[in-house]
C-alpha cells in the first residue's frame, strides 16, 4: 500500500462555477490502476466525482482521459507508474516498492530529488471534447458525429446472398488491426491536428474508414477514398505528428491508418484532390528518384503545380499557394538562407555522386514492381537472435 | 568518437547553418564525421505514404552503406531518426522481409545486416546524451549559458511512438534537451508545447492547421519567459523559424522568438561566436540571444 495524490481537473455544471483542481489523497498498492484510485476517492471523499468506467480491464473504452497530461485509459495505467512519470524531472523518478508501507520520504528515491514535495499525479478530462462534468467528455459532438461522417457500414453491391458473404480468410486479415479499436476517444483526445482544425475528421474516424476500405465486401471504397481525399479536413489534414498511435490502448495506430488510406488513394488514381496532397506525396517521390536528396523548390513548384498540365492550367488553390509562398521566399534570400542557384531554382539540385543515383533508381524499380506492405501488428517480430558479435562490447571513442 | 554522419537533405538544402554548426561543434566536441555523401533521403514518412517496401529499402541502403564503415551512424533530424527508425524495425522483425529487400541491394554490393557490429542510427540528441555523455560536455563548456532561458522543442519524429524508439531501453530521452540545456548552463523554460507538433508535415495540404500548430507553440513558449527555443530537426526549424511571420499572422499575434538547431547551442556554450553558427542566416533574429548572453559574460 502506499499513498498518492491525484490532482482532479474537476466541473460541476450545476454549481455555475468554472472548473477547479481538486487534490484528493488516496492509499492504494502501485500496481492498482489510476481508475481504482478515482473510484477510492470518489467512495470515500466525495461521491458526486464523476467519471465513466465499466469492465477495468481496457475493453469496453469507457474511461478514457488525460493522465499526466497523456491520454490513455485510466484502467490500464498502474498508478505507481503515474506517479513514477509525473515525478521524472525532480529525480524522484523510482516508483515505490511493492508492498511499501509508506512512500520513501521526498527526494530520497534515487538521493537526486531536491527535497520538496512529490508531484501530485495530474488527472483531467479528454482533451478536444467539450467536458460535461468532472471527467466526463461529450463524445457525441467529436467523436460519433465524425465516425458517422465515414460511412461506417458495408456498402456492397447486387443482390445481398441467401447467407452470409463468403471472402478468404487472408483478406480480412488486414483490416483486424482498424477492428480492435474500443472506440475509447484516447486517440481524439490527443489528436494535434484536432486541436488547431477541431473539424479535421479525427484518427477514430479515419481508422474507421480503412476497416470498409480494406474490407473486400465492400464496392464503394473508391468512392469513399475520393471522398476523403477531397474534403479539406480529410485524410490530408493528418499532421503526421504519431499521437495518436501512442495513445491508442489497443495497437490500432489510426495514423498508419490515415497513410494506407493515402496510398489506396494514390493507387486508385485519386490525384487531383484540392489539398495538394497526391501532388506533394507523388512529387516527393519523383525527386528523390531523380535526384536522391531533396530539391525543396521543386517539391514546392511541384506540389501545387504538377508537371506541364499543373504549370499550364495551375487550380486556384495552387495559385494561392505559390503565391503565397513568395514572402518566405524574399526572407530566406534577405537573410542568406537561400543564396545559391541550386536552392532558387527548381530543378537545378545535384543528383547522387558517383553512379549513386543509378542504385537509387534500382531500388525503384525494385519495389515498385512488389509494393509488399509488411505489418508489424499482422506478422508479428521474429524470435530469432541476431548473429552475436564480437564487437559489440568495443569502445567506440 | 568517429561515427558514419548522414546529414539529410534538408541540412544541405533550406538550413544550411545547420550543416555548418554541426560541423564546427563535431570539431569542438573531437568527433570525427564521416559523412555519407552516397546515401539517399530517408524518404520523411511522405515516400512510405506512396510505397511503404520502396521507403524501407531506400533506407535499407543507407544503413547498408553506414555498415560498410563499421562505425555507429548518426543523424541531425528528428524526422530521419523516426522515419529511418520506423524502417529499421520493420526490416529487423522478419528475415524473410529483409531478404527482399536486401534484394533490391544485392546489385550494388550492399546489404543490410541486422545486429551487425552493433549497428545503432542515433540522432545527435541522444548521442550527446548516451555516448559522449553530459559530464564529458559540461567540461567543455566556456561560455556557460547562464541566464539564457531556452524552451525544448524536440519534433515528433523523436518523441513518439514510444515503442519503436528506443524508449524501453532509454526512457529518458524525452527529456534529453532539458537535461542538455542544464549541461550547458542554461535554464529550462516549461511550456505546453514542447512535445507538440511543429506542423510542418502539412504545409503544403492545409496551411492554416500547419501554421497556427506553429504559432501557437512558439507563442506559448514566449508567455512562457523563453529567450529561444532549440531544436534537433530542421524540418521543424523550417516551420518554426522561416515560417514565423506567417505563423504570426495565423495566430494573429506579434512573435519574434529565435530557435536555435541544437548544434548551434551547443556550439555557443562551447565559444563560438554566433556567426560562426549561421545564427545570421536565421528568419527570427537570434539578436536577443546574443544580447543575453553578451550581458551575462559582462555580469560573469
Amino acid at each position: 500500500m502506499a499513498t498518492y495524490t491525484l490532482k482532479v481537473r474537476r466541473y460541476q455544471p450545476e454549481s455555475g462555477e468554472g472548473p477547479f483542481w481538486e487534490e484528493f489523497q488516496v492509499d492504494l498498492d502501485p500496481s492498482l490502476s489510476v481508475l481504482d484510485g478515482i473510484l477510492q476517492a470518489k467512495d470515500r471523499e466525495d461521491g458526486s466525482l464523476a467519471v465513466r468506467c465499466s469492465c477495468r480491464a481496457a475493453i469496453c473504452g469507457s474511461c478514457g482521459m488525460k493522465v499526466n497530461g497523456s491520454s490513455t485509459l485510466a484502467c490500464k495505467t498502474m498508478i505507481g507508474e503515474a506517479h513514477a512519470q509525473a515525478n521524472r524531472r525532480k529525480g524522484n523518478d523510482v516508483p515505490p516498492p511493492m508492498g511499501a508501507d509508506e512512500l520513501p520520504p521526498p527526494g530520497s528515491a534515487n538521493g537526486a530529488g531536491d527535497g520538496s514535495p512529490d508531484n501530485p499525479i495530474v488527472v483531467e478530462p479528454m482533451g478536444n471534447m467539450p467536458v460535461i462534468k468532472d471527467l466526463i467528455t461529450d463524445m457525441e459532438s467529436t467523436h460519433w458525429e465524425k465516425i458517422r461522417r465515414v460511412t461506417p457500414w458495408l456498402l456492397p453491391h447486387g443482390e445481398p446472398p441467401e447467407r452470409e458473404y463468403v471472402v478468404e480468410p487472408e483478406s480480412m486479415i488486414d483490416v483486424t488491426q482498424s477492428m480492435a479499436c474500443i472506440q475509447c476517444g484516447a486517440c481524439v483526445s490527443a489528436c494535434l491536428s484536432m486541436e488547431a482544425d477541431p473539424d479535421f475528421i479525427g484518427p477514430a474516424a479515419l481508422a474507421k474508414a480503412y476497416r470498409f476500405v480494406g474490407d473486400p465486401r465492400d464496392a464503394e471504397s473508391v468512392e469513399r477514398l475520393h471522398d476523403l481525399a477531397h474534403d479539406p479536413h480529410g485524410i490530408y489534414d493528418c499532421t503526421h505528428c504519431f499521437s495518436c498511435i501512442d495513445a491508442c490502448p489497443k495497437g490500432v495506430a489510426p495514423m498508419d491508418q490515415i497513410m494506407r488510406l493515402r496510398r489506396k488513394a494514390g493507387e486508385a488514381g485519386i490525384d487531383e484532390d484540392p489539398n495538394n496532397g497526391h501532388n506533394h506525396m507523388n512529387a516527393f517521390t519523383k525527386i528523390i528518384e531523380k535526384k536522391g536528396t531533396l530539391d525543396e523548390s521543386l517539391l514546392l513548384q511541384e506540389s501545387y503545380a504538377p508537371g506541364l498540365k499543373g504549370k499550364l492550367k495551375p487550380t486556384k488553390g495552387a495559385i494561392k499557394g505559390l503565391l503565397g509562398s513568395i514572402p518566405t521566399a524574399i526572407r530566406g534570400i534577405k537573410t542568406g538562407k537561400m543564396r545559391s542557384l541550386p536552392k532558387l531554382i527548381p530543378g537545378v539540385h545535384h543528383k547522387l555522386p558517383g553512379g549513386a543515383q543509378d542504385e537509387v533508381k534500382a531500388i525503384y524499380e525494385h519495389a515498385e514492381q512488389h509494393r509488399e506492405e509488411f505489418n508489424i501488428y499482422i506478422r508479428g517480430e521474429e524470435d530469432v537472435e541476431p548473429e552475436p558479435d564480437e564487437t559489440a562490447t568495443e569502445e567506440k571513442v | 568518437m568517429k561515427l558514419a554522419y548522414w546529414p539529410g537533405c534538408v541540412s544541405r538544402g533550406f538550413t544550411p547553418e545547420l550543416h555548418g554548426s554541426m560541423a564546427f561543434t563535431a570539431e569542438k566536441l573531437g568527433i570525427e564525421l564521416v559523412e555519407l555523401d552516397r546515401a539517399n533521403c530517408c524518404g520523411a514518412g511522405v515516400i512510405a505514404e506512396h510505397n511503404q517496401e520502396l521507403a524501407d529499402t531506400l533506407n535499407a541502403r543507407t544503413f547498408a552503406l553506414a555498415q560498410q564503415t563499421g562505425l555507429a551512424m548518426m543523424n541531425i533530424c528528428s524526422t530521419c531518426q523516426g522515419a529511418q527508425s520506423e524502417c529499421q524495425q520493420r526490416l529487423d522483425a522478419d528475415s524473410a522481409y529483409r531478404a527482399h529487400v536486401n534484394e533490391a541491394l544485392a546489385g550494388q554490393g550492399l546489404e543490410y545486416v541486422k545486429g551487425k557490429d552493433g549497428f545503432t542510427n542515433k540522432n545527435f540528441l541522444w548521442l550527446l546524451v548516451e555516448d559522449y555523455g553530459l559530464d564529458r560536455l559540461a567540461e567543455k563548456v566556456v561560455r556557460p549559458l547562464s541566464g539564457l532561458w531556452v524552451g525544448p522543442f524536440y519534433g515528433c519524429y523523436v518523441v513518439r511512438p514510444k515503442e519503436r524508439l528506443g524508449y524501453d531501453e532509454f526512457p529518458e530521452r524525452d527529456l534529453y534537451l532539458e537535461k542538455t540545456i542544464e549541461a550547458l548552463g542554461g535554464e529550462v523554460v516549461e511550456y505546453d508545447g514542447a512535445r507538440k507538433c511543429c506542423g510542418f508535415p502539412v504545409i503544403t495540404m492545409n496551411r492554416e492547421t500547419s501554421l497556427r500548430q506553429a504559432g501557437t507553440h512558439v507563442g506559448d513558449a514566449l508567455d512562457a519567459g523563453a529567450d529561444c527555443l532549440v531544436t534537433p530537426c530542421p524540418l521543424c526549424h523550417l516551420n518554426l523559424d522561416m515560417q514565423q511571420p506567417e505563423a504570426a499572422k495565423v495566430v494573429n499575434r506579434e512573435l519574434d522568438l529565435a530557435v536555435l538547431h541544437l548544434p548551434q547551442l551547443v556550439g555557443l556554450a562551447l565559444g563560438a561566436e554566433p556567426k560562426q553558427l549561421g545564427m545570421s542566416k536565421h528568419i527570427a533574429s537570434t539578436g536577443w540571444v546574443e544580447e543575453r548572453l553578451a550581458g551575462a559574460a559582462a555580469t560573469a
